[in-house]
């Protein structure tokens, strides 16, 4: 499952002289926008995007042994969409250890029953999977705003776009669309100086 | 006095000459044994070292040499090659940070890459950003608690990592003795490793426990050791000094992000030129509810919090 996510790094870089993000300018199809600042700068701030329509493990393999992949289209063409489901216990078949905690909304606010290798917006237009921002933003607003602005989301590479490029995560990088809230983790140790030791709770106080 | 007079014993030396020689040896014993630490320092810190001068007097040429110098002795005594830098302020930059307190989850991963990217000591886990779990409603630091291990976020917590406030009036540059710290053109507060005396004034005078002793000599294995140095910020300290966050400078005078941000595992962290209106820290400062830690002592922290409203 990883090898899709490295290939998320798909080199869209926009237009010669391309560089810095700047909010409100977004194309008619809404893209992750990479807009031209005043200030022509030589690097560009590059976002990562889904490679493509994902594709599905039949458990099956060919007979060079690689697994046999299916768009989701393979099996949902001769499924009938139930616009009802909500959760994965409403389902008998498939999909039944999907993870799925995400508002109010059903399986298909965000999937799209006419044709399952894209997304459906709320106006029930079609929006490929590579878009999946756009998808995205219309609820969550305000984290598309301050994503727009550079404070949403994590990035690597520069802050100086005259000395190199910046890669930054696209929504789905971070949260699992099913269920998109962080899970709990266990943090990293904490460190071992002497400030950060904690006072025994039954410690005397010292004299001086 | 006649020789003569004096009573021989059986190797024909005098009582007398016998006792200066006693005396003698005493004397050079004691004097070996007052010289003896002198001899110990001798062995850790060469005669270039202790005549080295202060770093802002230094020419092109000593800086050179003195480079070359702490490269060779990483070689001799860690067994690693690294490069060891000095990168100069840029011009037309102050560096500002600001961190996101309602995507901060807590899991310390910033403290993991500072400890990796700042050589630091491995054994004390040692690293320039304590992680704080504040109960919510909070806003005092001192109540914090650095040494959670638990799953996080906990419901009722936030958690608010705490490094250098790289203040514009750093009470700790203040107190310094021999000015072996000062605040760069870049705003950057430094140390220079060599001069520092470890008297610790500073740590006492840092109101934001961001500065860090070196209580025992690094120990890093060769090959967990970060190559890319400089002078002024990651190269290994040497035992008996203090160190602190310098925004990763040998990284962000070359243009890069700091190596906590990149490692922030949720985007909490924003960095940038606080002098470039278009920058990422100004669109905080200009769309957000920022606060800084302790503004009532007038410091002036260029180190900003916010929370997503």
């Amino acid at each position: 499952m990883n090898k899709p996510l490295i290939a998320f790094f798909c080199g869209t870089l926009l237009a010669a002289g391309a560089s810095k993000i700047i909010g409100a300018e977004q194309g008619g199809a809404g893209l992750a926008v990479i807009a031209v600042s005043t200030n022509p700068q030589p690097h560009s701030v590059l976002i990562r995007r889904p490679a493509g329509t994902p594709k599905v493990g039949t458990g099956l393999t060919d007979f060079q042994g690689e697994p046999v992949m299916v768009s989701c289209g393979s099996c949902h063409a001769t499924t009938k969409a139930n616009i009802d489901t909500r959760a994965t216990a409403d389902l008998d078949q498939f999909h039944q250890g999907l993870k799925y905690v995400h508002g109010h909304i059903t399986c298909l606010s965000c999937h799209n029953a006419k044709n399952y290798d894209t997304l459906r917006m709320a106006d029930s237009r079609p929006v490929d999977f590579t878009e999946v921002m756009t998808l995205c933003s219309q609820c969550h607003g305000p984290q598309k705003r301050d994503y727009d602005m550079g404070l949403h989301g994590g990035m690597n590479g520069h802050w100086d776009l005259t000395k190199g490029g910046r890669t930054r995560n696209t929504c789905i990088n971070c949260h699992d669309p099913h269920a998109p809230a962080f899970p709990l983790v266990m943090p990293v140790l904490p460190p071992r100086d002497r400030i950060s030791v904690p006072a025994k709770p039954n410690a005397k106080p010292t004299k001086h | 006095m006649d020789t003569a007079t004096e009573p021989l014993d059986s190797n024909g030396l005098s009582r007398r000459t016998a006792l200066k020689g006693v005396g003698a040896m005493l004397g050079a014993a004691a004097f070996a044994r007052a010289i003896a630490p002198l001899t110990e320092w001798a062995r850790d810190i060469p005669v270039d070292d202790f005549l080295q001068k202060h770093y802002k007097e230094l020419t092109p040429i000593d800086l050179e040499i003195i480079l070359n110098r702490l490269q060779k002795d990483t070689k001799d005594q860690y067994g690693a090659d690294v490069t060891i830098k000095d990168y100069k302020a840029q011009e037309g930059v102050k560096f500002g940070y600001a961190l996101n307190l309602s995507v901060c989850n807590g899991c310390r991963k910033c403290a993991e890459a500072c400890h990796i990217e700042n050589n630091h000591d491995r054994p004390s886990h040692q690293s320039y950003i304590r992680v704080f779990e504040m109960s919510k409603g909070s806003m005092d630091m001192e109540k914090g608690n650095a040494h959670y291990d638990h799953p996080v976020p906990q419901p009722d917590k936030f958690y608010m990592p705490v490094q250098c406030q790289q203040c514009e009036h750093p009470p700790c540059v203040d107190v310094c003795p021999v000015e072996a710290t000062w605040k760069e053109p870049d705003g950057i507060v430094v140390v220079d490793y060599n001069w520092c005396i470890g008297c610790r004034y500073c740590e006492a005078a840092c109101p934001y426990h961001a500065r860090r002793f070196n209580w025992t000599k690094p120990v890093i294995p060769a090959v967990e050791i970060n190559p890319n140095q400089s002078y002024l910020s990651n190269r290994i300290r040497p035992q008996g000094v203090m160190e602190k966050c310098h925004f990763c400078l040998h990284r962000t005078r070359n243009g890069r992000l700091p190596a906590c941000l990149e490692a922030c595992p949720t985007g909490a962290r924003v960095f940038g030129n606080l002098l470039d209106p278009n920058s990422e820290v100004r669109q905080v400062l200009a769309h957000k509810r920022v606060f800084v830690l302790k503004e009532e002592l007038g410091l002036k922290p260029q180190f900003f919090y916010f929370f997503d409203v």
